[in-house]
């Protein structure tokens, strides 16, 4: 077989490379342009409010006009009460636990629904299904009152819980289904040729899994990271998450709204975590798939 | 749903039960452990019934730390305050647990805290449109016997705000009242009555600029400007008794010059969409010749780089039928806890708060209109801040919102039919009728 | 953590066990036990977040609402309802008259109608532009992996930033009607109002499709697409008969996630317009019922919960949602 990597795959209309002015290709850079347009000219827009003076917020200039530091000075400054780093560090800890938990609670789950014959399959996925069923806005006040029971409002494991609740109907759907779509038969095979189970699941399986593993993951962190209607009710000073640190900020006047301090916020929360996902799928995807056979 | 069994399962039926039990065993589990904590929560939305009795009559000598809680601090004035209390009272210290800025999470929060009982909130900053809410559900502290406090002083319309069913249960921090701002340099002296307002309008046009604009879009700022333009000719939204009565005449007077403003185009088109901030952009901007809106407008339409009517901005009282308009009250009242430890305490930074020393660093720090009525005559303050002379006719005036503990349904209401109206997708004269029978299917009857 | 599943994977162990019995069943009897200890994490945190809610959801709306006594002017409890908070919602019947304009009993049927507007609107475009932006990032060219950064980007942004920029962006005085000239009142007025919504949700969630798609194309193998080109096959067929047949579990599994929270759709609209001109939700519904009295509210969740469910159900029975409904047949490889 090919090399089983991130790369090896291409869709239909693959251009090829024979013809000496490439219109395939030529096709594909003008899509991928209007995707980037498509995709960055909001958050460009974005960027533009945060670097923007207070007093020029709603100026509709296009380019970068009046920029100023100052949202972002706002952003942290400790004496307003924004604590932003350490909101950064407990939306760190809390996405990521809660990614961790959900990523090997769910492969062990997806495992099962994916391998294994056993009764009451059906059953057990319109479960997992069902808990992404109920609005989530009426979930609040219970949770609120069932953790003030146990004292746990304040607590990392009263966001992260809740959290993997949430991500981990999709992270099992997504991963049986990838799952199922694998080429277990390789294993054996491979297992025939000489490999240990262990070898097998290392060289042939794991770098086969590793691109929806690491896709499922990426939008379980997004997710969690993003959450905000739990993390508001249940969180205190100490836990709070950047989401509800971003709807803490205010203006310097009763009434008024915080839109740059805002958009800078969301600037600073958004770049690292694009370029983390980029070093991730660079390093660790490319390194899993760089021992897969031949 | 569609459980496809396995073809050999007949075989080991027993086999299967068992393995169902061991795989139900955690869920029945969490249910039951779930059921029996359900029962100690008491559920959600109900109260403990009467006037939270005990809870009211429990603590009332206690002392110790307290915490005090308030929406997001815009101004950074209430940390310096209260360090300057922590400093005094060592045995006794207030911690501060900032919300966020919006006012539903503010109020979602506080309900939360309140349903769980939660001791840990003491003293909180209560928007005035929340206290008949909260003293219904025997949640506020009445403000009486042992823990009375005097309100000596302070602006009528303020302490009505933070009294239910004759009982004081807050007591008013900060007061705010809608202004006209309008452009000195276009219009020589300002319009006392809505009709002359409109009737300036033509002087808007001349310049190619809109003419008047409050605050339209439907939320709550809708409910504040249609409640003024009822309350200003002469109707009222709910009585004393808290029912609704809204449906008369002048009430549909009011309203219908909000209508017909709209319709005419002396409120601009866009206006519709408008809450403080865009307004104020706009009046900032040049672009509107008459502007209602709160005291923070002056501060940023005099200072910010931006703003284009920094030299020619005019302040008036809002019009009304014949004189002065009814402004809406704005501002925030603080309560105690009933389930609160340290009521004591908690009496005690009550009347710290509403100090005249806590409020006057409050309007010179942070813009927050006091209120104490010899502030607004104070001449060192009224040089400073030059507004709080019409301030004090706007809340002289005032009409607090109506005061129900129904007001999210309340003001549901009128936001609903008056946006409807304004847009003329529904007659004047239904809207109000439909407003008053919302209120009655809500429980104001 | 999953070496050591695959190692104690049924086929290898069943041999040695429980001789005498047809192999079959042996199998089938270690792999549900293997089954209920590999699902055991993930029923136990589901239920312990989920089943606790819902539980008190469900008694708390044949509650009524607490109610004031006039005489004290305090809140009582309002005694067990039986389907009155059901009746109010589906029938709009408030004390028993045809609840008014104004209240939100009076919004039901019409939230209902936006949810699954919105629902049907954002699904369709959300997929037809995701399966599109996978199929580009799946080609090899120079600057894919900076595409594949920046359709990151919208989904990573906060949804409570994202819902305040394109407020913000949909403003009257916003770079939306400057950038096109326009004077559109993006908020205040009905399909204005709704396409905002819908843009914003579309940009925001597109990414999300994008990524699952992209995974799904991920695991064809290139011999399948290298031996239809030999056997003559267009671009065109390729793309029906290979891609998306083989794309299809994982599509169908996005399709259906984004169903679900598209139907409890909630920030965006709440933000961008607090459901004024027809863009009120059942979640936004819920959410302001909350303020007014918590059983109501627990009904209206449930009949939400209730909708989804058959939706769900449909989906998944009928529209052939089969990475699911093939799953339960076990581990079957096509």
């Amino acid at each position: 077989m090919t090399t089983a990597t991130a790369t090896r795959t291409h869709v239909a209309e693959v251009p090829t490379r024979r013809k000496a002015f490439d219109w395939g290709q030529v096709r594909t850079y003008i899509q991928a342009a209007i995707i980037l347009v498509w995709c960055l000219l909001p958050a460009y827009w974005m960027i533009v409010t945060a670097f923007r003076e207070v007093a020029y917020t709603y100026d509709p200039t296009f380019w970068f006009t009046h920029v100023s530091l100052e949202n972002f000075r706002t952003v942290f400054d400790e004496s307003l009460g924004n604590r932003f780093g350490q909101a950064l560090l407990n939306s760190l800890i809390v996405a990521g636990i809660t990614t961790l938990i959900a990523l090997v609670v769910g492969v062990f789950a997806a495992y099962a629904l994916a391998r294994l014959n056993f009764r009451f399959k059906f059953l057990v996925l319109g479960f997992i299904l069902g808990a992404s069923m109920f609005p989530g806005v009426a979930l609040v006040t219970p949770l609120f009152q069932l953790f003030t029971n146990i004292g746990w409002i304040g607590t990392y494991q009263a966001l992260i819980i809740p959290n993997i609740s949430f991500v981990l109907p999709l992270t099992v759907y997504t991963l049986t289904s990838f799952f199922r779509e694998m080429p277990w038969e390789l294993e054996e095979s491979a297992r025939i040729d000489g490999c240990t189970q262990g070898q097998a699941f290392r060289k042939i399986i794991l770098p086969l899994a590793a691109p929806a593993t690491f896709t499922t993951a990426i939008l379980a962190f997004i997710s969690a990271w993003n959450e905000f209607l739990i993390a508001s009710q249940l969180s205190n000073d100490q836990t709070k998450t950047v989401t509800v640190a971003i709807a803490s900020f205010a203006g310097s006047e009763p009434m008024q709204e915080p839109y740059t301090a805002v958009m800078a916020a969301g600037t600073l929360v958004t770049i690292p975590l694009v370029l983390l996902v980029l070093i991730f799928q660079r390093k660790i995807v490319a390194g899993l798939t760089a021992g897969a056979v031949k | 749903m569609n459980v496809q069994l396995p073809s050999n399962d007949m075989g080991v039926e027993h086999m299967s039960n068992r393995k169902f039990s061991r795989m139900t065993y955690p869920l029945a589990a969490a249910s039951v452990l779930a059921l029996t904590l359900s029962a100690c929560a008491g559920g959600g939305g109900g109260t403990g019934g009467g006037a939270g009795g005990s809870d009211a009559e429990a603590n009332l000598d206690g002392r110790g730390p307290i915490t005090y809680v308030q929406g997001k601090d815009n101004s950074n004035v209430v940390r310096p305050l209260i360090e300057k209390w922590n400093a005094a009272h060592p045995n006794e210290q207030v911690t501060f647990k900032e919300q966020t800025d919006e006012a539903d999470q503010q109020h979602d929060d506080l309900v939360q805290n309140f349903q769980a009982k939660n001791a840990n909130y003491d003293v909180m900053s209560v928007d005035l449109i929340w206290v008949a809410e909260f003293a219904a559900k025997g949640w506020l502290q009445p403000l009486k016997d042992k823990m009375a406090i005097s309100t000596d002083g302070l602006l009528k319309a303020t302490v009505e705000s933070s009294t239910y069913n004759n009982t004081l249960y807050t007591v008013p921090q900060t007061s705010d009242g809608g202004m006209l701002y309008y452009r000195k340099d276009l219009v020589p002296t300002p319009p006392k009555t809505w009709d002359e307002m409109m009737s300036m309008c033509s002087i808007a046009k001349e310049n190619n600029i809109g003419c008047y604009a409050g605050q339209h879009a439907k939320y709550e700022g809708l409910t504040v400007n249609a409640a003024e333009a009822i309350n200003s000719f002469g109707g009222e939204i709910v009585d004393n008794s808290g029912k609704a009565t809204v449906n008369s005449d002048e009430a549909k007077e009011g309203l219908g010059k909000l209508a017909e403003a709209y319709k005419d185009g002396n409120i601009p088109a866009e206006a519709i969409t408008y809450t403080e901030e865009e307004g104020r952009i706009d009046f900032q901007a040049g672009k509107l010749l008459f502007h209602r809106n709160w005291p923070y407008v002056y501060k940023l339409a005099t200072t910010e780089a931006s703003s284009a009517v920094k030299d020619v901005l005019g302040l008036a009282p809002l019009p009304g039928m014949s004189g002065p308009g009814a402004s809406s009250l704005g501002g925030h009242n603080v309560g105690v806890s009933v389930y609160s430890k340290n009521k004591a305490t908690a009496l005690d930074f009550l009347k710290y708060i509403i100090s005249e020393e806590t409020q006057r660093f409050y309007v010179t720090q942070g813009s927050l209109a006091p209120a104490m009525e010899k502030l607004y005559d104070d001449p060192q303050l009224v040089a400073q801040l030059p507004y709080l002379t019409t301030l004090k006719t706007s809340i002289e005036n005032a009409v607090p919102r109506p005061v129900t503990p129904f007001y999210p349904a309340v003001t549901k209401a009128i936001q609903d039919n008056a946006y409807a109206a304004m847009k003329g997708e529904k007659a004047v004269d239904s809207a109000v009728s439909d407003m008053q029978s919302a209120m009655e299917a809500a429980g104001a009857k | 953590m999953s070496t050591d599943v695959t190692k104690k994977a049924p086929t290898t162990e069943a041999a040695h066990h429980m001789p005498g019995r047809e192999s079959a069943d042996r199998k089938q009897v270690t792999q549900g036990r293997w089954a209920s200890v590999l699902l055991a994490p993930s029923l136990i945190l589901l239920g312990i977040v989920i089943i606790y809610p819902v539980v008190n959801a469900i008694i708390m709306s044949f509650q009524k609402d607490s109610g004031l006594d006039p005489a004290t002017g305090f809140f009582v409890e309002g005694g067990p309802a039986g389907f009155e908070n059901y009746t109010h919602w589906l029938l709009q019947q408030c004390n028993g008259v045809p609840c008014p304009p104004g209240t939100l009993g009076a919004q039901f049927w019409d939230s209902f109608g936006v949810t699954f507007f919105f629902t049907a609107v954002t699904v369709a475009l959300e997929t037809v532009l995701g399966f599109w932006m996978a199929v580009i990032m799946a080609r090899s060219f120079r600057g894919r992996s900076a595409i594949r950064a920046a359709v990151l980007v919208p989904w990573a942004i906060p949804t409570a930033v994202t819902a305040k920029l394109w407020f913000f962006i949909f403003a009257f005085q916003g770079i939306a009607n400057q950038l096109f000239n326009t004077q559109i009142l993006w908020t205040g007025s009905e399909w204005p109002a709704k396409w905002a919504i819908i843009i914003a949700d579309v940009w925001k969630t597109t990414p999300f499709m994008a990524l699952l798609i992209l995974a799904g194309l991920q695991l064809i193998p290139d011999e399948v697409y290298e031996a239809a080109k030999v056997d003559g096959a267009s671009a065109w067929q390729r793309f029906t008969l290979i891609t998306l047949p083989l794309v299809k579990p994982a599509l169908m599994v996005a399709i259906l996630f984004r169903v679900l929270d598209a139907l409890r759709m909630f920030d965006l609209p709440y933000i961008m317009t607090q459901g004024a001109n027809g863009t009120s939700t059942l979640s936004i519904l819920v959410v302001q019922q909350i303020r007014q009295g918590f059983n109501t509210a627990a009904a209206l969740s449930t009949i939400t919960f209730l909708v989804i469910f058959i939706v769900a159900f449909i989906f998944v029975r009928f529209l052939g949602a089969n990475a699911v409904a093939a799953a339960s047949t076990g581990g079957k490889k096509k």
